[in-house]
């Protein structure tokens, strides 16, 4: 395998970087000056084979394929959302060697109590349809989510409770919670400003807001390749060479405008349109206009907390310290690092990014049910094993979580798309799981 | 150095007790630092030397006794207490965070950060290039995970970790314990270097050989008690040998807890 080749070519290299080494593959110095991880590379080789997989399938078996349709595409980014946002905080529970099992039944007690705030208690203060209503709920079911997840930390860090035990009690405890809240009742529809934050139609940016998107996603990449390379060259430290950097800039740049044509070729649907198109007295056919649904809210969401989160990891102290103390506690310990307090700030995170994943979910569905969330710990964690973080603890990322959170969503909309029903699924998903850790564990022992 | 700093020790140990279980791993100890000495703490495997000194790094709590920072008592009871102090520990263990780089080790728990408040990597780096080069000029490795390292090069990081910020004491338990004999000798020059700088050593070791010839004075430690002390000055290899082994006191000792009673 590469791997092997890579990690001998990296300890017999004692020049600086950019120097040549005899005798190596094409491939493996590809990765080297890129600085691309293998199993990054693994991992969309995966998410493609799963994607063309569930395509061919469909054409040949249902005689149509549907799932690299905008429209399937699209509906994947948005359902990705959820499951994305929790996947980042998971990749920092599992990376300081915890696990947190709570995290669809904190999703499911936030959704209740934002559907509650916001149908049953602000309304009559504020009035129906009143523009605070939806911030002041999605602050509320921040800070419960936080809360709630504070709270699992102390129990784990300052009395000591492992954290499967205490998220395995949090599991039952607050999905009988979100029952007894509004006594097992759907509540709905929610705050209409509240429920485009689930995406669909209206809550989407359109096709002009995602070009802005898209290029400023691009600029923020060519001026991350731009700014790293011009702090090592400012301090001698060794460059990758030019070709690599600008292969990087074209792809990252590639894949963003890729995928907002993407998004901006699926149109609404005629009845939005007809609806659209009276209310703002629009005289052309319904035929005749497209309107795109561009960029989902719940994607920008899971994208700025992506960002944000890929920046708390590698550029603050609080993140430095989550990987120390994944790879040696007591190392951290002794270094003078408060690992308990650390360890309930990652929990409070893990709580608050529920409390967000719990808007998404409930605005998606315009409503809060008692069973939302429900088996999505599940999706979560196989999103971060997946992404390469090790239960070994102190290895992980954030962009491998939201892969990760894509392939498993691909995984569940496939199965869905050619009929399997959700016995199936459930099997699929936790064979994947198991599969997933096993790889990982082979790989460890391999790159040992 | 003038009688007046040797009037109150930069560390004094007073009557230190812990135990695990039942096991009395140090029962009673005291032994005391000046500045710009190095003390030998001497003992067999299991005499209690690493429990001792990780009492005064804050990562054990003490049972029982005292420490006395320049005279006046001081409370450690953590890590972060020890570093308040001045207190720098190189651990037997090692203890290095494995999956991060030789520069996020040295600056584990007091990173650098930039004008905005995130961590100042580069300029972590360049330090951490300047104080390797120092103690291990051939050390190019700065990307890798202090786990790919070899022992003498995670030995260097974790040396490099505590004279990063000007200890006033130092602790090193067994420091030369994975080196080659070429940089264990980089180490006694390090120690000679540090000491000439006023800082108190701690040297820890199972093996007299080791450091009889840096040490200013000797402590020697049997089953968690002190058998005595002595400046190495007054007594011969041979005699704290007999320490080590037997628990006999020679003349030029003072005798402690430990000491066999009657020759
Ligand atoms: N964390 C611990 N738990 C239980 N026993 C311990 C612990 N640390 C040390 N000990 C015991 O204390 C005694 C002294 O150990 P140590 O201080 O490591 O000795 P030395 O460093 O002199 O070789 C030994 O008997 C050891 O087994
Ligand atoms: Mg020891």
């Amino acid at each position: 395998m590469h791997v092997d080749g890579g990690v001998q070519v990296s300890q017999s290299t004692t020049t600086t970087g950019a120097g040549r080494v005899e005798n190596e593959g094409p491939f493996t110095r590809f990765l080297r000056a890129t600085e691309v991880d293998v199993r990054l590379l693994g991992m969309i080789v995966a998410l493609v084979t799963i994607w063309i997989g569930f395509h061919v399938y469909g054409q040949v078996v249902n005689g149509r394929g549907a799932f690299l349709s905008a429209r399937n595409l699209w509906n994947l980014s948005v359902q990705t959302a959820s499951i994305g946002v929790m996947a980042t905080g998971m990749v920092l529970v599992i990376v300081t060697r915890h696990i947190d099992l709570s995290v669809g039944s904190i999703l499911g007690f936030c959704a209740m109590m934002m559907a509650i705030v916001q149908v049953w208690i602000l309304p009559e203060y504020l009035g129906l349809g009143h523009p605070m209503i939806w911030i002041i709920t999605v602050i509320c079911g921040l800070l419960i989510g936080a809360a709630i997840g504070a709270f699992h930390g102390y129990l784990v860090a300052y009395l000591s409770i492992p954290a499967f035990i205490v998220t395995l009690g949090g599991l039952l405890v607050w999905r009988g919670a979100a029952f007894l809240l509004a006594r097992g009742e759907t509540i709905s529809p929610v705050d209409s400003t509240f429920a485009l934050l689930g995406g669909g139609p209206y809550g989407s940016i359109g096709a002009a807001g995602s070009w802005i998107v898209g290029i400023l996603i691009c600029i923020g990449v060519v001026a991350l390749l731009i700014t790293g390379r011009r702090q090592r060259n400012r301090y001698n430290f060794p460059l990758r060479p030019m070709w690599a950097e600008v292969f990087l800039g074209l792809v990252g740049c590639g894949v963003t405008l890729g995928f907002v044509m993407l998004v901006n070729s699926y149109p609404w649907p005629r009845g939005i349109v007809r609806q659209y198109a009276e209310a703002n007295n629009i005289q052309t056919p319904i035929n005749e206009i497209f309107i795109s649904h561009g960029f989902a809210i719940p994607v920008l969401i899971l994208m700025a907390v992506g960002i944000v989160m890929t920046f708390l990891t590698s550029r603050t102290r609080f993140g430095r310290y989550v990987f120390a103390i994944g790879g040696n506690p007591e190392a951290a310990e002794l270094a003078g690092i408060n690992t308990r307090w650390v360890t309930v700030k990652i929990f409070a995170l893990m709580g608050l990014l529920c409390g967000l994943s719990a808007v998404i979910a409930s605005a998606r569905l315009n409503s809060a049910t008692n069973n939302l969330g429900t088996l999505d710990e599940l999706y979560v964690i196989a999103a971060a094993v997946i992404g390469g973080t090790s239960f070994a603890g102190g290895i992980g990322t954030i962009y491998g979580a939201i892969l990760g959170a894509i392939v498993m969503q691909s995984l569940q909309t496939g199965m869905v798309l050619i009929g399997f029903d959700a016995a199936i699924q459930q099997m699929v998903v936790g064979g994947v799981l198991v599969v997933a850790v096993w790889i990982d564990t082979m790989y460890r022992r391999r790159a040992k | 150095m003038s009688q007046t700093e040797h009037e109150t020790p930069l560390v004094e140990l007073r009557d230190i007790s812990i135990a695990f279980g039942g096991i009395k791993a140090v029962d009673h100890a005291s032994v005391d630092l000046f500045p710009g000495e190095v003390v030998a703490l001497l003992g067999h495997n299991g005499a209690g030397k690493s429990t001792l000194i990780k009492i005064l790094s804050g990562a054990y709590k003490r049972d029982a006794g005292q420490i006395f920072i320049n005279g006046e008592e001081v409370q450690i009871d953590n890590p972060r207490d020890a570093k308040k102090y001045g207190i720098e520990t190189i651990y037997q263990t090692l203890a290095v965070a494995d999956n991060v780089d030789a520069a996020a080790n040295l600056y584990l728990g007091r990173e650098l950060k930039t004008a905005w408040g995130t961590l100042d990597d580069i300029a972590m780096e360049a330090e951490a290039r300047k104080v390797m080069g120092r103690l291990n000029p051939n050390f190019q490795r700065f990307k890798d995970p202090v786990s790919k390292l070899s022992g003498g090069q995670r030995q260097s990081v974790a040396i490099a970790r505590a004279i990063l910020f000007n200890a006033r004491i130092l602790i090193m338990d067994e420091p030369t314990a994975a080196l080659g004999p070429q940089e264990t000798e980089q180490v006694g020059d390090l120690i000679k270097q540090l000491k000439k700088e006023g800082i108190g050593i701690f040297l820890i070791s199972h093996d007299i050989h080791d450091v009889f010839d840096l040490a200013d004075r000797v402590s020697v430690m049997k089953n968690g008690q002190v058998v005595g002390h002595a400046k190495t000055s007054d007594v011969t290899k041979d005699e704290v040998l007999g320490m080590i082994i037997m628990g006999k006191c020679p003349p030029g000792a003072i005798p402690g807890p430990g000491a066999l009673q009657t020759v």
